[in-house]
């Protein structure tokens, strides 16, 4: 009954489930919450009520975006013990810290100051309200850093030991463990990940009123922050990856196998495979489309390096080709449509088109959600990867599940699809009603503000009609 | 060895001090839940659900600095009651879900009001009840064979673990009750006092019948209370509790506003302790000692610098957040 492999399955799963819909809402709410202290320290610096009318205006999606964010990553915090016992128990010692820094550095910083970012202008006054747009942001960024931390360990384990009870305990330094080798690449290219999901999103949110108004001053600021974006950091995005792949050729070599889809080793200069349908079975690719030699030339710098497939892995450690070689491709595909938006728009800007050229807003309309999915396939693309390890190299997933009974894992797993459905679909549709309606000049307050009785708060900074005198006390 | 034992207990006060304020704190705002059909759909509603919106997200990140401190500092003890009360534990997590939610979910959506409504007080209920679920669980002990939960999908589920999840419903609906009637003011605040009046006395039966049907569990609670130096403790708590009991209404009938509140959290940290009297120095009862699942020297002693520093300081920035929004909560809450 214990560890049989229905259960492990899925125990991976619901994992994976669980984990992917969280990602969504941390990758935007790290980059909005940026955006939203740089609107507010525009609004400050110029006292512009463009910008305070757009700072209202997306504080209302970051606070249902949070949210989402916040009670999805509750249920990631007790999986590990719920569902990875075993894995717990062992790498505790060693990432449990710099979980446990997460919580201390990050989540309070950010839901301390949450309260007072989003209700607090009137009671704090500006300066103090845009310290705590700040905290949140900053918080964001430092949760992203630690939890980049922990997950790039598992794929690149430093600085520890085994002790007799088979744990993994730190040898050495901490600062081995925190800085291990893929982390300063996936920190970089996920942080960025962030913010061009969310400027995509914000872009496609400013092209949609641009279509039905291209002289809706607002619409136009947030396209033309979003593009300006995008054209800026879509190539660095690019950049960034390719270093990221090839310190993962360098320490997960059988992850960069399945990615480029060879099974095969190349003595003399790998092609890249553009298309394919991989087939571990028979650990073939078939129907392959590829350009001789391409792959050498990105992996190595050199046409005629000589590459190794996965015929050179044990069969027992490889990682499916078949989810990871598809991810990737995903992934880089969007990468580049994105880079080809940004240099559209730094045309249209460049011919006084940006506001004008419907088919530009088009473009960035259908890109909107194209930074969720990359981010998404990316992150499916690392993780399957990094298969049939939880810690890379020495400790298997079957190894790391807990004395789970397959029933009761199907019955949560179900729980959890029908729950993450329904109250996230509803979420994501609040967010595109949200979205739908343009800024507007004065732009309201969130609506559920808790107004208090006159006399006993400071004197506002903010004339607003909020606090109003209650009928009592 | 005598500075890992230290470290240790250093450690496991910490983590009671975390499941301790997020009981109180998050324990209000889902008391709120529980009770938010007693309250009259529209301004009194609003009133309540305004009255945590700014605070119930650092509240509840007491319960993942549990999670997480108990995984870094006994990552033992973490991978066995999780996967011990795998069933309560995702119960309490889906329902977590649907009332964070409802926070925002409810201004977004007027037409739906009801349905966030009920999500909100449904989530809110089944969290509380399973909290009070695991608590028994825990109290009533674990099967653990070698390294790993050996027990059976159901062993959660008893009279007793049911009586503790009830108790903490109760609790946690007293605590809701006296907040908003610090909170608030005019027709919300009567009808908290109303509900105080039938909260309080449940709450206390409620602790009563806890503490009974604890010391019917085994020899070694009977022992550990009745032991010196425990004893000296046990024999001042009924009166501790009487006086309490006194003051409190005595609080109730002055119509005082932030008394009953305060006294309700004295009653609870003496629960706590009474909790730790009966645990200490186990982490799972006869199976699981502290000592046994801590983490080593090096991990604990590294989170402890953060803590150290870190800790003081988010008491001070949630301490100024209740500040910010501090007073009572108006009726108009939004326009």
């Amino acid at each position: 009954m214990f560890h049989d492999a229905d259960a492990l399955l899925l125990a991976r799963f619901q994992f994976g489930f669980t984990v992917s819909f969280h990602f969504i809402f941390p990758s935007f709410s790290i980059g909005l919450a940026s955006y939203l202290a740089v609107l507010e320290a525009l609004w400050l610096k110029t006292g512009k009520t463009l910008y305070l009318d757009l700072f209202k205006y997306w504080l209302k999606i970051f606070a249902v975006v949070f949210a989402m964010g916040v009670v999805s990553g509750i249920v990631m915090s007790y999986q590990f013990g719920s569902n990875w016992a075993v894995f717990s128990d062992r790498a505790g010692p060693v990432i449990g810290p710099l979980m446990a820094y997460e919580v201390l550095t990050a989540f309070f910083l950010e839901a301390g100051f949450l309260g007072v970012m989003l209700f607090g202008m009137q009671k704090v006054g500006k300066r103090l309200h845009f310290f705590a747009t700040l905290m949140v942001a900053v918080g964001t960024f430092i949760s992203a850093f630690w939890i980049l931390s922990v997950n790039s360990w598992m794929q690149t384990p430093t600085g520890y030991a085994v002790n007799p009870e088979g744990q993994f305990v730190p040898a050495g330094s901490w600062a081995e463990i925190i800085f291990n080798p893929s982390f300063p690449y996936r920190l970089v290219h996920t942080v960025i990940a962030a913010y061009l999901t969310t400027a995509l999103a914000v872009g496609a949110v400013g092209a949609w009123h641009l279509l039905k108004n291209s002289r809706q001053e607002h619409a136009r600021k947030m396209f033309s922050m979003a593009m300006w974006m995008a054209a800026l950091v879509a190539p660095v995005q690019i950049f960034v990856g390719d270093l990221h792949g090839l310190n993962t050729l360098e320490h997960q070599p059988a992850k960069v196998m399945a990615m480029e889809g060879h099974y095969e080793s190349h003595p003399e200069g790998a092609p890249l495979i553009l298309f394919g349908i991989p087939n571990d079975a028979e650990q073939r690719m078939e129907h392959a489309v590829k350009i001789p030699r391409l792959s050498s030339l990105i992996l190595k710098h050199d046409l005629d390096a000589p590459l190794s497939g996965l015929d050179t892995v044990a069969p027992g450690n490889r990682p499916p080709v078949k989810v990871v070689f598809w991810t990737f491709r995903v992934m880089v595909a969007l990468g580049f449509l994105m880079l080809l938006l940004g240099v559209c728009s730094l045309v249209a800007r460049a011919s006084w088109g940006l506001y004008d050229w419907r088919w530009l807003h088009r473009f960035a309309l259908v890109m909107g959600p194209s930074g969720f999915i990359a981010v998404i396939a990316g992150w499916m693309t690392t993780e399957v990867g990094r298969q049939p390890f939880t810690i890379y190299g020495v400790m298997r997933t079957a190894d790391s599940v807990s004395p789970l009974a397959a029933p009761a894992v199907a019955t949560s797993l179900i729980a959890f699809v029908v729950v993450y459905f329904a109250v996230f679909g509803m979420g994501t549709w609040y967010l595109l009603r949200l979205m739908s309606k343009a800024p507007q000049p004065h732009e309201p307050d969130l609506p559920n503000a808790p107004a208090h009785a006159a006399g006993i708060t400071p004197a506002p900074a903010l004339a607003g009609g909020r606090a109003k005198e209650a009928p009592h006390g | 060895m005598a500075d890992s034992t230290l470290l240790t207990n250093i450690w496991a006060g910490i983590l009671a001090l975390a499941v301790f304020m997020y009981v109180v704190m998050d324990g209000f705002d889902l008391g709120i839940g529980i009770l938010f059909p007693a309250f009259g759909v529209g301004r009194e509603r609003d009133t309540a659900m305004n009255s945590i919106a700014p605070v119930w997200d650092g509240n509840e990140t007491w319960l993942v600095l549990g999670g997480g401190g108990l995984m870094a500092a006994f990552p033992l003890a973490y991978s066995i009651v999780m996967s011990a009360l795998y069933a309560p534990l995702i119960a309490m997590l889906l329902a977590l879900v649907f009332r964070g939610v409802a926070f925002e979910f409810r201004w977004r959506d007027p037409a739906h009001r009801a349905i966030w409504d009920f999500a909100f007080t449904g989530g809110s209920f089944v969290a509380a009840f399973m909290q009070g679920i695991m608590l028994g669980a825990l109290l009533q002990g674990i099967t653990v064979e070698g390294r790993a939960y050996g027990g059976g999908w159901w062993d959660w589920l008893t009279p007793f673990s049911l009586l503790t999840g009830v108790s903490v419903v109760a609790g946690y609906s007293l605590l809701g009750a006296c907040w908003l009637n610090w909170k608030t003011d005019g027709e919300t605040q009567k009808h908290a006092r109303r509900l105080m009046r039938v909260l309080a006395p449940v709450t206390l039966v409620a602790i009563v019948a806890v503490s009974l049907a604890t010391l019917t569990l085994g020899d070694q609670y009977i022992q550990r209370w009745f032991a010196m130096p425990a004893v000296l403790v046990t024999a001042q708590v009924p009166l501790i509790i009487a006086i309490l009991t006194w003051r409190f209404v005595r609080s109730l009938r002055r119509d005082y506003e932030l008394a009953p509140f305060v006294l309700t959290l004295a009653v609870f940290g003496l629960s706590f302790v009474g909790l730790g009297i009966s645990m200490y120095p186990y982490l799972i009862p006869n199976s699981i000692t502290l000592q046994m699942a801590a983490a080593p020297e090096s991990s604990q002693a590294f989170m402890l610098v953060g803590a150290a520093v870190l800790v003081p300081l988010i008491l001070a920035y949630t301490a100024w957040s209740y500040w910010v929004f501090r007073g009572k909560v108006a009726h108009e809450g939004y326009h």
